[in-house]
């Protein structure tokens, strides 16, 4: 039976995309906070507008995030959604699940919380939605028991998160589950303890078609990579041409023109590839990136809030990841380091990595964190004159006097 | 204190292998090939001649544990118990046997939740919480996308579009979507500075911190009634809601003002040309729940021309880009305004400076 009437929502149960009201409905029959949410929700509906308050310190011992604070600004008239807390966890890394490990989740999310949850969040949290402080700690040590641990939260390192990688994709360059999941591991306590002035998110996808959307999302965006050539198979090719037009739709489409498709051969100059996968991508079966495998890094994308909204640009073209993965990362780990110390040194309240190193000026921030210059970095060189340089002739200096 | 010796914490991320099909863990990093053989079902092929079927299914993200416990028992009863979820809300059940796709497709799709979203196809939208969980939001979440998938269901289960189409939402400018770089992108926005509450400001917000937040330095130091606080110039306001981050006596949201803006033509690959962020089409829509009619015409209007005007394969960006800004106004009707004209941070890079324009 419901508790609220619902005229809003109930409109939304209709049609034949899964309805996320009759989600919480079904929630609400074990939850009555969740019966609250339903008629919280409802009045958002009505009056356009969101009910809930700003802030508010929640959270388990010892960590400084993980769980998201939610009141409500209508405690009165809802009183089950008085607190509505959220609980960020760090998900299975390729988000593999068994039937056994979601009916356990399924259960602490019954006992404790909405009998609801996000499958994920934006970041890639599994979110479960709806419980009080009071009851946040046992929660968390029966999550501890089947697993699972608090994800980032507020100005910290954000869950990473990583694609199908080599579970399930011939084009992972690297082992992206395994490197999301060291990482974060080795980086556990700035996921725990917020340190930073803003959050930091790294994201891994094994090959430049990025499912993790990690040029466009993190700060330090793992995108897999290869630096010889493409493995061609011809016979693939002919059967291919039986398909498609091999001109039309795959060698006019290269980004560098560096493909040819003549008398039934297909032949690549790797030189000018710049790996956007295009044509890995329309022929599978005959394509495939070389055997060099490593990734590239881009730093600094981001969401509009402070700035504007920013991409990633390259800092490190090329690196071999899968040798640093043998010996635990200490090229990826020390590298990251460096960059939080300068963030530390000279960054403000809410700027996120990208804001500051524009402000302060690449070149200058390379130069810090000990990286050379590199033109893979730019899209085109400057075209102002207006150069900062740091150096210039005195006329009293040895040897460059007017001879 | 024997309790808290006992407690438990920092254990990190979970060890995936635990979670991986015996077909994974047998072929992991030896697939050679994937296929589409049916609207949403992948077969990858490995080295060793073995095929693992994946079937995708569209699901709302807000999941309750009663729907999570059956998608539990499909997996167990056509797939050995393993599945997995997609970056973007789907849910996909990992299957080494072929004759156990139709009936889960069977079973799956009775149950309300459709199969699809691969390839050419209108993908499932990636969201954020809006009015169920956020206080920030500027719109609800959920509700647009059940509206707008309701709508436009077809192009989710069946590959009929030029390319694949990423719909992304976020009901603020944080954007917790990953939605500035989408073929069609939709953020709900704000349009009037913030009130400020001066007396709770004063107890609870700290005025430097307010007045840095803010990007166009909009807001100053005031004494209100003989007491400091701050004032917003809302000539410089664009209504970015950092300052409300920062500081809960600035409410931004307003039920007479909050809406929808859509943006076009972005994409995170790089497949053929470079990520790029999506352009503004459509500059406001106010919300209209429970279905937000206006949003989902809008929808449908790009999904429309882009579907005819697009050569094969190419996807939202690369059409507008091909036939011009001009045409991709003319096609949609929609109208092209001066808030179109970026006036922000990288605004001159912006501009065409060239003679090259479709008349």
């Amino acid at each position: 039976m419901a508790k609220h009437k619902t005229d809003n929502l109930d409109e939304l149960k209709n049609g034949k995309w899964p309805s996320f009201v009759k989600e919480l409905e079904k929630a609400s029959e074990k939850s009555e906070r969740t019966k609250d949410l339903l008629g919280q929700l409802e009045k958002s509906y009505v009056d356009g507008i969101n009910y809930w308050k700003h802030g508010g310190m929640v959270g388990v011992r010892g960590y400084g995030g993980g769980v998201v604070g939610r009141f409500s600004n209508l405690p009165e008239e809802f009183p089950g959604v008085k607190e509505c807390h959220t609980a960020r966890l760090l998900p299975v890394p390729g988000l593999f699940y068994t039937s056994d490990i979601l009916r356990k989740l399924s259960d602490v999310c019954d006992k404790y919380a909405g009998a609801i949850f996000n499958f994920h969040g934006s970041t890639g949290d599994i979110q479960i939605l709806g419980f009080k402080q009071e009851d946040a700690e046992e929660m968390f040590q029966d999550l501890i028991k089947i697993g699972f641990d608090l994800g980032g939260s507020g100005s910290a390192l954000r869950t990473p998160s990583c694609c199908v990688g080599p579970a399930r994709c011939e084009w992972a360059c690297y082992d992206t589950l395994n490197a999301c999941r060291e990482i974060t591991n080795h980086f556990i306590d700035e996921v725990h303890r917020p340190p930073f002035y803003y959050k930091f998110k790294i994201k891994f996808s094994g090959c430049p078609i990025d499912c993790t959307a990690s040029g466009a999302r993190s700060d330090m965006s793992v995108v897999g990579i290869w630096k010889d050539n493409i493995k061609i198979n011809q016979k693939a090719v002919e059967d291919y041409a039986e398909q498609f037009d091999i001109q039309k739709y795959v060698v006019d489409l290269c980004p560098s023109k560096c493909i040819k498709y003549k008398d039934g051969i297909l032949k690549i100059d790797d030189n000018y590839c710049v790996k956007c996968m295009h044509c890995i991508s329309a022929m599978p079966k005959a394509l495939s990136p070389g055997d060099e495998k490593g990734a590239q890094l881009r730093l600094g994308a981001k969401a509009p809030i402070v700035e504007g909204p920013r991409l990633g640009f390259v800092l490190v073209p090329f690196y071999d990841i899968n040798k640093d993965m043998k010996e635990g990362y200490p090229f990826f780990t020390d590298l990251v380091q460096r960059i939080w110390d300068f963030w530390d040194e000279y960054g403000k309240n809410r700027e996120r990595i990208g804001e500051l190193v524009q402000r302060v000026g690449i070149g200058n921030f390379l130069e810090e964190i000990g990286m050379d210059p590199s033109p893979a970095m730019v899209a085109h060189p400057r075209t102002n004159p207006y150069i900062r340089f740091e150096e210039y002739f005195e006329e009293e200096e040895e040897g460059n006097e007017k001879k | 204190m024997g309790k808290q010796l006992e407690r438990i914490t920092d254990i990190g991320v979970i060890d995936y292998k635990d979670f991986l099909p015996p077909i994974i863990k047998n072929n992991y990093g030896k697939w050679e090939y994937h296929e589409v053989i049916r609207s949403g079902v992948l077969m990858h092929v490995s080295k060793n001649g073995e095929k693992l079927y994946s079937v995708r299914v569209g699901s709302p993200r807000l999941l309750s544990t009663d729907t999570i416990r059956a998608f539990a028992g499909l997996a167990e009863k056509y797939c050995g118990g393993y599945l997995r979820f997609t970056t973007r809300n789907n849910v996909e059940f990992l299957i080494d046997n072929k004759e156990s796709i139709d009936p889960l497709i069977k079973k799956v799709t009775a149950m309300g939740f459709p199969v699809g979203g691969i390839d050419n196809t209108l993908g499932n939208i990636v969201h954020t919480q809006g009015w169920i969980h956020c206080h920030t939001s500027a719109s609800d979440a959920s509700g647009v996308v059940k509206a707008i998938m309701d709508e436009l269901y077809d192009y989710f289960v069946e590959p009929v579009l030029p390319a694949k189409v990423r719909l992304a939402f976020a009901c603020c400018l944080n954007m917790c979507g990953s939605v500035a770089t989408s073929d069609i992108a939709i953020v709900a926005v704000h349009r009037r500075p913030p009130k400020i509450d001066h007396e709770k400001l004063r107890n609870i917000c700290e005025i430097p911190t307010i007045i840095s937040s803010c990007p166009v330095n909009a807001i100053r130091p005031a004494t209100v009634n003989g007491k400091a606080s701050v004032e917003v110039d809302e000539d410089l306001c664009f209504y970015c809601g950092n300052c409300f981050t920062v500081c809960g006596a600035m409410p931004i949201a307003d039920k007479l003002n909050d809406g929808l803006a859509i943006f076009v033509g972005g994409k995170v690959s790089n497949v053929r040309t470079k990520p790029s962020f999506s352009k503004l089409a459509i500059p406001f829509i106010s919300n209209n729940p429970p279905r937000w009619p206006e949003v989902v015409d809008a929808v449908r209007t790009i999904l429309d021309a882009y579907k005819k005007g697009a050569r094969k394969g190419e996807r939202v960006g690369e059409w507008i880009d091909r036939i011009g800004w001009p045409r991709f106004f003319e096609t949609t009707g929609f109208e092209f305004t001066k808030y179109h004209i970026d006036d922000f941070r990288l605004a001159e890079t912006t501009m065409n400076y060239s003679n090259h324009v479709t008349l």
